[in-house]
């Protein structure tokens, strides 16, 4: 097929406005399904995706069109995510496309991601087809958001297609357009080859499957590739295009097409994602501009709970990174965890889908540490350190100054909202830069946030203080000065390492108290009295205890039933097993885990 | 050997209690019966040359069966057993469920002693129990009791009622103690599940065990100072403890009930009746309708195994010597080195040097001499201290 048949393209939306429903409706219509096999959402092929609605992983289908015109089309779909822990991913799937389907929700129109993804496309040079969606809503008022679109992101929208991917209303109008309005592929199959690696995925059988777009040149079965920022060479096995959940091999991917490869590449690490593939015998002399690289912003300690696990976890982890390039990981061991590994995420969301995964995919039972950010520490010798774990903080006296982490936000948000936002933000120490309003209604506010004070629980207390009206989204814009201490813990007078954290000095008091409160609640009491002290350096900033236990006594016996009081005796002896020792103190597990969840009650 | 028997019928269910009990009728009362007595009959020849020592009557309400029926157990219990001439044989009983033609039909099968739930002398708290009888209902029975000549009568009283304080506490046991019974059970109310206790107070249970404010039950240290009142009064009055929540005045202790803590056997009859045989612990059936439709069907067939067993723990030694250790510690007066090594043939130290010198240390477990017992602390958290026991 010429390339003049082909569309590459994504949908991207800002989160529920409908890109995965209407993703289902194009995979139906293009008849590659019968109803029949329609799952609720196909591309969500993850359980884990399905329960919280959101999609994860980047996915690609190759669909058959047969246009209006009576011509066949092939359309490369290719699903991104929409969560702002995720724009990598979104960023790698963009450079896959020549157009991007841009869905608004009719009823709620333009909101923070809609706007963070449309510049990332326009940032790829992609066409921008806007759709809007939901006009079965009683509250849809499509008009004006055409107008909001045309106003506030600047691109034509009075024809865009407005439909009800719900209901597959005029969504066959959007497949018309799609031809119409976005672009064939570019390149050149006579040129040397050069494919842009946008994901992969391990399959036991068949080693990394490596998910890419032909940019020039052709590439097939037999060929010797050379992974150019590896620098590793593959004979390729097969290659081939995405059915709906099925690899289905072909001769060749040329110029313009996006397909997988196989090698039986069994070392993870060679297959970068973002990475450029070529001939080994015939290579192009610079590889294809690069996506963005990963830089985890989030880590946290990950230790099994069960330390003979901990190869178990080393081998999950390995296996979530291939598909997963963000992850980082390397090990660690605590002194009240044992060994276990330092994990980087690419915000909280991410985070908590590994942890769900090694948990649900891999039967691992996890204790995870409180979150942290990378930090900058400058030393008095001139050396700058980048502390991932606040235990290897340097001593106080060798530190000149540090620096965290900051992140542009911008957040969209009613005119009713803006004061509590407002104060939201002052809270978590931002910095104020602008405010424009878009509409009447609507206002975006820019801060300066400290990215610290927006990884736990920014997003629920934004959503509650606008009553669900205010959107959000950020982007990391470097890393500024800033007085931070370093929060120990202390239980029963020894330092818990696991515990340990860093944060703004103002407000060390208050979450060191918060913390406190927090263990005393998890930590079960034991025959003595357990004070519980949070401190900086050697000062006691706050204190609680736990009380020594009064009575603990099974006093009922009935007929001689001796096995249903060791059952009673062997629980609590499993009990204590299930905790973690600490000196002469049992932690369970989910107190190393509560302490993220502080501002909750 | 002891002899325990099952008597599941109550008038009405206590709202906390999760014993094998409910209410039945009349053909149920009957048909359980026979099986009762088929039971009895198809253990008969395993034991012609065993003496028991004790019999204890257990429920539910064994007063609240026929006396007829009662009859008919016990005649087959006479026919099928030997009773040793000095037998402790007690019957649980709760008040107004039974007459005075009762306790004297009783007593012409051998009863002498009984054991009266009476649990509080404060009608409120009996209410909220979901106790039917009042302190005066109760009054008449120990009446009746004492009038047809049972010496040895045991009273149960209960700590830590939801809205029990320490006053109305102190007034159950001046009243309870004013009465002269023989022997008094204390316990600490449990909250357990699948009662309509547990429905009702299971947060406030959660609450109370980590030491948390709580809103019906008495909070962890409000329990704590309940039990202890109930020590210390029955202690002034001359109710010595001889065991956690047993108490017993110029030693009138419940002789069956310390066979439990010091691993006589016994021999259990009736739904989901416990029993200690030759080192295995085994217990019956616990639906009624299959328990009696399987001793209908009992036949002799000269093994030691029943088909009314639904689980049968075989013990291993080390099964054995963790009984001891928490079995025999809940007796005041422990256990001794000597019984130790009698019965294993080797020292205590071979098995828990560590554990006995560290809670030795740490004041919960006193050694003396030969003699190994909790504290007064130990005794107080029993639990902790007893798991310490299991390999």
């Amino acid at each position: 097929m010429d390339r003049s048949h082909i569309r590459n393209f994504c949908i991207i939306a800002h989160i529920d406005h409908g890109k995965s429903t209407l993703a289902d409706r194009i995979i139906e219509m293009t008849g590659l399904l019968t109803a029949r096999e329609m799952q609720a959402q196909v591309l969500d092929n993850m359980d884990l995706e399905r329960e919280r609605g959101i999609t994860i992983k980047s996915q690609a289908v190759r669909l058959v069109y047969t246009a209006k015109n009576g011509e066949e089309y092939i359309f490369n779909l290719i699903d991104t995510p929409g969560h702002v822990d995720f724009n990598y991913e979104v960023s790698r799937s963009l450079a896959a496309c020549d157009g991007a389907v841009l869905i608004v929700d009719a009823a709620q129109g333009i909101e923070a991601q809609t706007l963070a993804n449309v510049y990332l496309a326009i940032d790829h040079d992609l066409e921008v087809l806007p759709v809007i969606n939901k006009i079965d809503l009683p509250s849809a008022e499509p008009d004006k958001v055409a107008d909001e679109i045309e106003n506030v992101i600047g691109i034509e929208a009075q024809d865009a297609p407005r439909i009800s991917a719900k209901t597959g209303e005029n969504v066959g109008e959007v497949l018309e357009q799609i031809i119409t309005q976005l672009p064939p592929p570019s390149g050149d199959p006579a040129a040397p080859l050069s494919a842009l690696i946008f994901d992969s995925l391990y399959d036991p059988y068949r080693g990394v499957i490596v998910f890419c777009r032909v940019r020039d040149g052709v590439i097939k079965a037999g060929d010797s590739v050379l992974m150019m920022a590896t620098g590793a060479v593959f004979d390729v096995v097969e290659v081939g295009y995405f059915g709906a959940g099925a690899f289905i091999a072909c001769d060749e991917l040329s110029a313009g097409m996006v397909g997988y490869m196989t090698a039986s590449i069994k070392n993870v690490r060679d297959t970068q994602v973002g990475d450029t593939i070529t001939h080994s015998n015939n290579p192009v002399s610079e590889p294809l501009p690069g996506y963005k690289a990963v830089h985890p912003m989030v880590y946290c300690g990950m230790y099994p709970a069960d330390g003979a696990k901990y190869p178990d976890l080393k081998d999950a982890l390995e296996k979530l990174q291939l598909n997963d390039a963000a992850l980082q990981y390397e090990p660690e061991t605590s002194v009240a965890l044992g060994f276990g590994f330092r994990c980087g995420f690419l915000g909280l969301l991410h985070l908590d889908v590994i942890q769900e995964r090694l948990e649900r995919e891999y039967q691992l039972d996890l204790v995870t540490t409180a979150p942290g950010v990378v930090y900058r520490v400058y030393k008095t010798n001139g050396d700058m350190i980048e502390l991932t774990n606040p235990s290897n903080l340097p001593d106080p006296s060798e530190i000149e100054y540090m620096e965290e982490p900051v992140v542009n936000a911008e957040i969209m948000v009613t005119s009713d909202y803006i004061g509590p936002i407002m104060d939201l933000c002052q809270e978590r120490r931002g910095r104020y830069i602008s405010m424009e309003y878009m509409e009447e209604t609507r206002a975006i506010l820019k801060y300066i946030l400290p990215l610290n004070e927006i990884i736990y629980d920014f997003f629920d207390a934004l959503k509650s203080r606008s009553r669900g009206y205010a959107s959000f989204d950020y982007e990391l814009s470097g890393y500024e000065r800033s007085e931070l201490v370093k929060l120990d813990i202390l239980i029963n007078k020894e330092q818990v390492d696991a515990l340990s954290f860093i944060v703004f000095k103002d407000t060390a008091y208050d979450r060191g108290r918060k913390m406190c409160e927090k263990l005393k609640k998890e930590i079960p009491r034991h025959l003595f009295e357990i004070p519980i002290q949070a401190a900086i350096g050697s000062k006691v900033i706050a204190r609680e205890t736990v009380k020594a236990v009064r009575k603990d006594v099974l006093a009922k016996c009935y007929g001689g039933d001796i096995t249903r009081k060791k059952k009673l005796l062997e629980k609590q002896k499993e009990g204590k097993k299930r905790m973690r020792q600490v000196g002469n103190v049992d932690i369970p597990q989910e107190a190393f885990m509560s302490v993220l969840k502080l501002d909750e009650d | 050997m002891e002899l325990y028997i099952h008597i599941p019928f109550c008038m009405k269910k206590c709202d906390y209690c999760d014993f094998l009990s409910g209410t039945y009728d009349t053909d149920t009362r009957q048909a359980y019966t026979r099986a009762l007595c088929r039971e009895i009959q198809f253990w008969a020849p395993n034991f012609s040359s065993t003496s028991f020592d004790t019999i204890y009557i257990g429920g539910g309400t064994p007063s609240w069966l026929e006396t007829s029926l009662m009859d008919e157990i016990m005649d087959t219990v006479r026919q099928c057993f030997y009773i040793a001439d000095d037998a402790e044989i007690s019957m649980e009983c709760n008040p107004g469920t039974a007459t005075l033609a009762a306790f004297t039909s009783y007593r012409n099968w051998g009863l002498n002693r009984m054991s009266i739930g009476l649990q509080s002398a404060n009608d409120d708290e009996l209410k909220l129990l979901g106790r039917v009888h009042t302190y005066d209902r109760f009054l008449k029975t120990f009446e009746n009791a004492r009038r047809c000549g049972i010496y040895n009568i045991n009273i149960d009283i209960m700590t830590g009622l939801p809205g029990q304080t320490l006053d109305s506490l102190y007034n159950t046991l001046v009243h309870v103690t004013g009465l002269r019974p023989e022997h008094i059970s204390a316990y600490a109310l449990t909250i357990e599940e699948g009662t309509p206790f547990y429905e009702r107070y299971k947060f406030d249970a959660v609450r109370q065990h980590a030491g948390m404010e709580t809103k019906y039950l008495p909070n962890d240290d409000e329990a704590y100072a309940l039990s202890k009142l109930c020590e210390q009064t029955l202690g002034e009055r001359g109710y010595i403890r001889y065991e956690i929540s047993n108490y017993a005045r110029d030693n009138m202790t419940c002789r069956h009930n310390i066979g439990y803590w010091k691993r006589v056997p016994y021999l259990g009859i009736g739904l989901g009746a416990s029993s200690l045989i030759d080192n295995r612990r085994t217990t019956n059936e616990t639906d009624i309708r299959t328990y009696i439709e399987k001793a209908s069907v009992l036949s002799r067939d000269g093994g030691d195994t029943s088909p009314l067993w639904q689980e049968v723990i075989e013990l291993s030694r080390k099964d054995e010597i963790e009984e001891f250790m928490y079995l025999g510690l809940r007796l005041t007066e422990g256990i001794h080195r000597q019984d130790f090594a009698n019965t294993f043939g080797q020292p205590i130290d071979t098995y828990y040097k560590p554990v006995l010198e560290q809670l030795n240390k740490e004041g919960l477990l006193l050694l003396d001499g030969g003699r190994i017992r909790l504290s007064d602390r130990g005794m107080d958290i029993a639990n902790r201290i007893l798991a310490e026991f299991l390999f």
